[in-house]
């Protein structure tokens, strides 16, 4: 050992700016891609697209690279007002946000059914849990064949009932029907319905799964205490299971509405906003607007977005401001 | 400037995609990656790179809606030196944009304004020739051979004759029209014939450059013919819901004994199990004699972007696509007609009656949704497939579609 410990000197180094605020900087150091990453495809793509919804543009570019866009102010939200088809997928998407809801008390009773112990019950519980995990194109392909008048479920069971098979002019089979069968996708009024109903097979499934895990917190001194105060079926549901499921029935209606106004895949599956525009919703009809075939108006495209990020920012808004005033008082 | 970063980041995307062209390369975008058509491109491509040795010739050849939306951005981005599109309104964006180049000069050396008369019109915006065509094929009727011979019906020549054929397949059972009208666009090719055979050519070309309305008389004569052939003849049930596949079906069942339809439906119906003797064409029949005959007959085209590098080359190749022996094989291979009329045609049945039907017409129509802008097609469309739904709307159909053109042509 040539050295032995050093004389202690009397001044200190100051210890970096680093140091000294590492835990005010440590966080931000590990945000900062995410934070990088979330604004070049979330907000700058949202302000873009609001910046957009004020020029008329096809979306093309001419030789040197310059925006072939023109300004034209608030024209295209005017457009809007008059256009029947922005106001059929208005009223589609409260359709869907109002028959979505049904997902919640659906999903619900059936986590309760399922939350019993029987043999084989996770077997039974994953096969409810099943149309959850299939993507949502699956499920719209699925339920396009259910409705097909020709081939699917409706239109076999139609067919038992009021037709008759026959032989046609060349001697092969066919059907003559006392009435046409129902062909719900293409039908104006009812296609609509078709795919909520479609797009509620999974949504309950979500909403059911969030309730078995609920449920599993639930705590079982209150049930017994309120069945020794004879709480029984309803009363017992409404006064001392379902508060306890709050948690749950928040995150439940937060997703149930965002899915209702996200849905756009069963739509582009099943009727691609059809027949004749009446199955479209907001999303979808953005797309048609500006992406599609037949689009290329991307400015009113984005004036469409804007309505529904306006729409989907009322929600948000809402459920944020209500989880901080939980966790205030949480706290 | 936000404009200026999405051209940037595409350029960035699609360069990296093509690989850097040099001098003496030959870039050529193409759009169909089925079976046969790929073939007919990539054969041509292999005889022009004998015959021009020193050009190296470059293909990308993608899926067909791929295409029609990465154009939009390597038009700018990256051009190749030649592409495919689609001549007539669906070329306009692009042009009224700069972003192809007029290509007069080929068509004058190589003697093009007379082999290539027919489709002239139809290549031309502003006065100018914007690309060569190398493909086109029929539109009409598509019927049972066999069930006409059952009902002893003959090809019907007129109106009338088509709704006393179709009197006559209803009292047999048989529905006379199958159509499947889920993607809308089948419900235009029946609204264009009619239209072409009510009116003519030159209305047809009036109402999808927006000069006539949609309650112009004119037209709610069409469709007052049209309303005639729904309740006289019929179409199938649920064609709403059908693709022009799905619709395949009940004629190859014999549940339905036309089809108005583009001949690419062929091999459909061959794949359906039908044979050549089940099967026949017969142009569309004539509503008023006094109306000088039109066809639909969609062309498939080759353009040359504004950014092209090689220009001199791509002149080249697009002299060569329309030279007769190149079209002669070319649509032989890919069972459609050649344009070039020096060219000869293969002995298809299908393919003989077309190039008859389209040699004798005196306008060729592209097709209502490339004829109309992006926006009017989509409306008309969903308003020819509501009005085959309920012909009771017709007037508000019409007045909507009104209130469209007014704003898709200001």
């Amino acid at each position: 050992m040539a050295h032995a410990v050093l004389p202690q000197t009397d001044v200190r180094p100051q210890p970096s700016w680093m140091k000294r605020n590492k835990l005010a900087i440590a966080p931000w150091i590990f945000l900062i891609p995410a934070l990088i990453f979330f604004a070049i495809y979330v907000v700058i793509p949202i302000f873009e697209s609001l910046w957009l919804s004020l020029y008329e543009w096809n979306g093309l570019y001419d030789a040197d690279g310059n925006s072939t866009a023109t300004w034209v102010g608030f024209a295209n939200y005017a457009k809007l007002w008059d256009d029947p088809n922005f106001w059929t997928s208005l009223r589609n998407n409260i359709a869907w946000l109002v028959l979505y809801m049904l997902a919640v008390p659906l999903g619900l009773f059936i986590a309760l059914f399922l939350n019993q112990t029987v043999t084989g019950m996770r077997f039974y519980k994953s096969m409810f849990f099943f149309p959850f995990v299939i993507s949502q194109v699956v499920v719209g392909l699925i339920f396009g064949w259910f409705y097909n008048p020709d081939f699917g479920v409706v239109g076999t069971i139609w067919k038992a009932i009021f037709c008759e098979e026959t032989t046609n002019i060349l001697g092969n089979v066919t059907f003559v029907c006392s009435r046409p069968a129902p062909d719900i996708l293409s039908s104006p009024e009812w296609a609509t319905y078709g795919i909520i109903a479609a797009g509620l097979w999974p949504q309950i499934a979500y909403c059911m799964i969030l309730y078995l895990t609920g449920l599993n917190n639930v705590a079982a001194d209150q049930i017994e205490a309120a069945r020794l105060d004879g709480a029984k079926g309803w009363k017992m549901l409404w006064y001392v299971v379902v508060p306890q499921l709050k948690p749950a029935t928040f995150i439940a209606v937060v997703v149930t509405v965002i899915g209702a106004l996200r849905s756009f895949d069963m739509i582009a599956i099943m009727t691609q906003g059809g027949p004749f525009g009446s199955t479209n919703v907001l999303s979808h009809y953005m797309y048609e607007v500006a992406i599609s075939e037949y689009g290329e108006r991307y400015g009113y495209g984005s004036s469409v977005a804007t309505v529904l990020f306006g729409i989907m920012l009322f929600f948000i808004s809402y459920f944020l401001w209500r989880m901080y005033q939980d966790e205030k008082g949480g706290r | 400037m936000f404009l200026k970063l999405k051209t940037a980041t595409a350029a960035i995307a699609l360069s990296a995609m093509a690989g850097a062209a040099m001098a003496g390369d030959l870039v050529i975008n193409f759009d169909d990656l089925n079976p046969g058509p790929k073939k007919g491109f990539e054969d041509a491509v292999a005889q022009f790179q004998a015959e021009n040795p020193d050009i190296n010739v470059i293909v990308n050849i993608n899926d067909r809606e791929a295409h029609k939306t990465a154009i939009r951005n390597f038009l700018t981005a990256d051009a190749p030196d030649v592409t495919s599109w689609y001549p007539g309104n669906r070329m306009a964006p692009f042009v009224d944009a700069g972003l192809f180049q007029p290509v007069d000069d080929v068509w004058a050396d190589n003697g093009f304004n007379e082999d290539l008369a027919a489709i002239k019109a139809t290549m031309s915006r502003d006065g100018k020739i914007w690309g060569v065509p190398y493909s086109y094929y029929q539109w009409g009727i598509y019927y049972r051979k066999d069930i006409f011979d059952l009902l002893e019906l003959e090809e019907p020549q007129t109106w009338d004759e088509l709704l006393a054929a179709c009197g006559k397949m209803k009292a047999n059972g048989v529905t006379p029209f199958t159509i499947g009208t889920k993607f809308l666009w089948t419900a235009a090719g029946v609204f264009d014939y009619i239209n072409l055979r009510t009116n003519g050519y030159d209305v047809h070309n009036a109402l999808t450059a927006g000069e006539i309305k949609y309650t112009d008389p004119r037209i709610v004569a069409t469709f007052d013919n049209w309303e005639t052939l729904i309740n006289e003849c019929g179409f199938v049930d649920n064609h709403a819901s059908m693709s022009w596949q799905d619709a395949i079906a009940p004629f190859a069942n014999g549940d339905a004994a036309m089809y108005v339809m583009g001949n690419f439906s062929v091999d459909g119906y061959k794949n359906a199990g039908l044979t050549e003797d089940q099967i026949d064409f017969m142009p569309f029949p004539t509503i008023d004699p006094s109306v000088a005959p039109a066809e639909e007959a969609p062309a498939d085209a080759f353009f040359i972007p504004a950014n092209a590098k090689n220009v001199e080359d791509a002149k080249k190749f697009l002299a060569f696509v329309a030279r007769p022996d190149v079209q002669t094989q070319w649509n032989k291979t890919i069972g459609q007609l050649p344009i070039n009329s020096k060219a000869d045609i293969s002995d298809d049945k299908f393919i003989q009656e077309g190039f008859a039907l389209l040699n004798s017409a005196t306008g060729l129509a592209q097709f209502f949704d490339r004829d109309a802008p992006a926006a009017m097609a989509k409306a008309g469309m969903e308003g020819f497939q509501e009005f085959m739904l309920d012909p009771s709307k017709k007037m508000a159909i019409l007045e909507r579609l009104d209130t469209v053109q007014e704003e898709v042509y200001k």
